[in-house]
């Protein structure tokens, strides 16, 4: 027995070799939880972990660069015009751009990569429908004039904006026509091959990525802003936050995406570590369904806002990752509300309660997923409404099953998030303070349709928004709306994401925007 | 002398099994393997239709375009009736195409060629640890009944198998990664160790003795030693607990005492006699512990940041992917009747009451 467990000590000890402390000195590697990556095809690409990868790889016509977030700025176009009636598009492309596979980027690539999204008709399709563009007319409404000249036609009158802001989102990505079409299958515009490849001109180029499992990017000396300061990033499918941080303390990884704000206070005081904050883009609210008697009442959607302890929960379980923010679009850009008129007042709600006749309350289910932060801040509503007599029961699943529930308008109340697909109000406005059609065999499901709120007239002033050229006056009509939905209404915004997260002291340069597809890493150096 | 003949030739004939007798054993074999399987596919195919979750949603997400729903839904073919898609999936399968995976855009077949790797690496060095400690602790244990090493092994299985592995991986990971530095962190290999060897079994351990990249093999053995003493620690938890059992009932026979009485010496006794007479009951515990490791690990897998099949098939369940999560299904069931089928074979030849 001793000379077995002798042989068992001996026998670990001889394995245990010693671990690389410090990672390579031209890589950055970085800890994230990236299941949810399930494509790298910037026509299909909308996850988040995927569109961090993409503005990496591939580039766009417009964008955001790197400390100004307010400003869209011409990236591979050197200039653009738009026509007097406002529904023609000129983009005039930099000279001298390169894709990875050594082709230059011309203005057929351009036209090629806008035509594939309207072809391929995946889920970021719709983002280009709204132009008036099909299948049938594309191929007219986006040209190539001349080798550097790309030009399209919307079929209405837009404010400028938006549609500058629609090319600078991950459906833009500029896509090497000849490499994909090199890989064609059966007329898939080169789908197939791209979804686990990559054909662009961006900072990097895609080595692999292997489910779950990794991400290898490696640089573009021929990239637009000048080769990227580092040769090499992998982003590791790391799962767990607790694993994360132990990899992170020991040096095995530079960044760490996804601590929980527990696990960040736990680190504190560590020499070698930073924590960075990075205000997010996300907003995250309480939407109760139009079709239940007490939440049609207006009296009682007040009511419902004064029994939130909004500042409680940032304060404690929250603190480091969401803000107090009761608008639908989020702080910190063009035509945001910044106020936040409520706070938890339970004796105001109680009157509001008796008012409009529910003196004593009422009971109502609450949707949401089963994870935190959902858990905690269900937690937190159901004790707070309770102190208005309101009795919740929490129903916590998956979050896709809550949202197959939420799409049949079955809930009651459900707490869930929304990021806007481009920096640009309507990208909420439209979901939002939308319901054209509020019949429950509806084609689009807003958000204000899945709460059965049949707002014709909001929805109008949404459109009116849409189309207004004046940037000082369409500003205001987004404050006003906001404004009209933070008073009534189904939606009670309460916060705004913001990240966390933890680099290796040596680490700098690494930006983290508001949208996943502001995530740039050309500029980190360690 | 020609009944002797006759009776020796009885007896060769029960040692080697004739053609018929091979082929019979074959089409059985095979008969159990496609019946379960069918019977596999057709409960997790109607668990998948029953979730409450929009197959559509996991293929294109929230925000699709109307068209493009409806599109899917039609490729998907989830407006006909079940015992249509079920006909529809089978003859596919039949055909050898699982389809794709909605998660990894990668075709289900490929997925478990890369994920299926990772778990049996894992889980053949938990079970050879579980397996290589366990037993003789479970010898020593009943041939030392009620006494410490007793009490001890009794102790060692308790903790086993009441200590979460999500903690135990946890605390295993501060301890000898991030304190000590005895073991290397969590996934499979070194940063700087990934992709030197070229994949021929998927097992990195396994590969890199062929191509003799010494420093990849220990590099993995290092990655690869924490994950499976955990799980290893749960199946000698379990062996030792049946070993000791198993034992205790052999000790009490008769033929023990004779043996003893014959002046036989006791580690001769205890381990030729009793141990040798376990080792068909003791091969199917293993068996069956090397199986549910085989599924795949979800918490260790988490923890340890694993590329296996436990997370994916559970990662798919959870997103409705259907195709992954009845391959993955499949790739179990067939493995669980090999296993079953090898165990019974091995207990044939082992054990000779079960050669009449």
């Amino acid at each position: 027995m001793k000379r077995m467990l002798l042989g068992l000590l001996l026998a670990t000890s001889m394995l245990t070799m010693p671990a690389f402390a410090d990672t390579p000195a031209n890589t950055l590697v970085m800890a994230k939880a990236i299941d949810d990556i399930v494509t790298m095809d910037p026509a299909e690409i909308y996850e988040l972990s995927n569109s961090e990868i993409a503005v990496n790889v591939y580039d766009r016509l417009m964008g955001l660069e790197i400390g100004d977030m307010k400003n869209l700025v011409p990236k591979m176009a050197e200039s653009y015009s738009v026509s007097d009636d406002g529904k023609v598009f000129t983009f005039k492309l930099k000279p001298n751009l390169k894709f990875h596979s050594g082709n230059p980027v011309t203005a057929e690539d351009v036209a090629f990569s806008l035509q594939r999204v309207i072809l391929l008709n995946l889920t970021p399709a719709y983002l280009f429908q709204a132009l008036g563009w099909n299948a049938e007319n594309v191929k007219d409404m986006v040209k190539a004039v001349d080798e550097h000249t790309v030009q399209f036609t919307v079929s209405e009158k837009y404010a400028p904006t938006y549609i500058l802001n629609l090319m600078s989102t991950v459906t833009s990505s500029v896509v090497d026509k000849k490499e994909a079409m090199a890989h064609e299958k059966d007329g898939d515009l080169g789908h197939d091959w791209l979804k686990t490849n990559s054909a662009g001109s961006g900072a990097y180029k895609m080595r692999s990525w292997k489910a779950n499992e990794s991400v290898i990017l490696e640089a573009n000396p021929d990239f637009r802003l000048g080769p990227p300061k580092l040769e090499r990033v992998i982003v590791r499918h790391v799962p767990e936050g607790s694993t994360q941080r132990l990899l992170i303390e020991k040096g095995d990884i530079d960044i760490a995406r996804n601590l929980t704000p527990d696990q960040i206070k736990g680190i504190g005081g560590n020499p070698d570590l930073v924590v960075e904050q990075f205000p997010k883009a996300t907003v995250y609210y309480l939407g109760l369904s139009q079709k239940i008697e007490p939440l049609k009442n207006l009296k009682v959607q007040e009511a419902l806002r004064w029994l939130i302890d909004y500042q409680g929960m940032a304060d404690s379980f929250l603190k480091g990752q969401f803000i107090v923010h009761q608008a639908f679009w989020p702080a910190g850009f063009y035509a945001s509300l910044e106020d936040n008129p409520y706070k938890f007042d339970p004796a105001k709600a109680k009157a509001l309660l008796a008012e409009a006749g529910y003196p004593n309350g009422f009971e109502i289910q609450l949707d949401t997923g089963n994870t935190q932060p959902f858990t905690g801040i269900a937690q937190s509503i159901q004790s707070t409404f309770a102190e208005g007599g309101v009795k919740v029961t929490i129903n916590a699943a998956e979050v896709k099953q809550v949202l197959t529930k939420y799409r049949a308008r079955q809930h009651d109340m459900i707490y869930m998030y929304w990021g806007p697909d481009y920096l640009d109000p309507n990208s909420n406005a439209d979901s939002f303070a939308n319901n054209p059609d509020n019949s429950d065999n509806s084609a689009s499901k807003p958000l204000a349709w899945r709460n059965s709120w049949d707002i014709p007239e909001i929805s109008a002033e949404t459109k009116a928004a849409l189309q207004e050229a004046d940037v000082e006056k369409r500003k205001q009509m987004y404050l006003d709306l906001q404004t009209k939905l933070q008073k009534s209404g189904p939606f009670i915004n309460m916060f705004q994401e913001s990240e966390q997260t933890v680099l290796r002291k040596n680490v700098k340069g690494f930006f983290s925007g508001p949208n996943a597809d502001l995530i740039f890493l050309y500029d980190v150096t360690k | 002398m020609a009944g002797e003949t006759t009776a020796t030739g009885r007896a060769a004939a029960a040692w080697q099994p004739r053609g018929a007798e091979i082929a019979y054993e074959v089409f059985r074999f095979l008969g159990i393997l496609i019946l379960t399987l069918i019977g596999l596919i057709f409960i997790t195919f109607l668990i998948g239709r029953v979730v409450p979750i929009d197959p559509v949603l996991a293929v294109l997400g929230d925000r699709a375009p109307p068209e493009a729903y409806e599109r899917v839904r039609q490729e998907l073919g989830v407006d006909l009736p079940v015992y249509q898609q079920f006909w529809i999936y089978l003859m596919k399968v039949i055909r050898g195409d699982f389809g794709t995976s909605a998660m990894t855009s990668q075709p289900v077949l490929y997925d478990l060629g890369q994920f299926f790797p990772a778990t049996l690496e894992l889980a053949t060095a938990a079970t050879l640890i579980g397996v290589v400690i366990g037993i003789p602790l479970g010898v020593v244990a009943a041939t030392n009944q009620g006494r410490w090493i007793d009490h001890v092994t009794r102790v060692i299985g308790l903790v086993g198998y009441s200590i979460p592995i999500f903690w135990m991986g946890l605390v295993g990971l501060l301890v000898l990664y991030s304190w000590l530095d005895l073991v290397a962190g969590p996934g499979r290999l070194d940063i700087a160790y990934d992709g030197l060897v070229e994949p021929i079994t998927g097992l990195i351990t396994v590969d890199s003795a062929i191509s003799g990249d010494w420093d990849v093999f220990f590099n993995a053995l290092s990655h690869l030693i924490l994950p499976a003493s955990l799980l290893g620690y749960l199946t000698l938890a379990y062996v030792s607990r049946m070993t000791r059992s198993f034992m205790l009932a052999q000790l009490n026979q008769e033929y023990i005492l004779t043996a003893r009485a014959k002046g036989m010496t006791e580690r001769r006794v205890v381990w030729r006699h009793a141990l040798g007479n376990i080792v068909v009951p003791l091969i199917a515990v293993v068996a069956l512990s090397y199986a549910s490791l085989l599924e795949g690990a979800v918490l260790t897998e988490t923890v340890f940041a694993w590329p296996g099949l436990g997370l994916y098939i559970t990662r798919s369940l959870f997103n409705a992917d259907m195709n992954a999560v009845l391959g993955g299904t499949m790739l179990i069931g067939a493995i669980f009747v090999c296993l079953n089928v090898f165990c019974d074979m091995l207990y044939r030849l082992l054990d000779p009451r079960a050669r009449a």
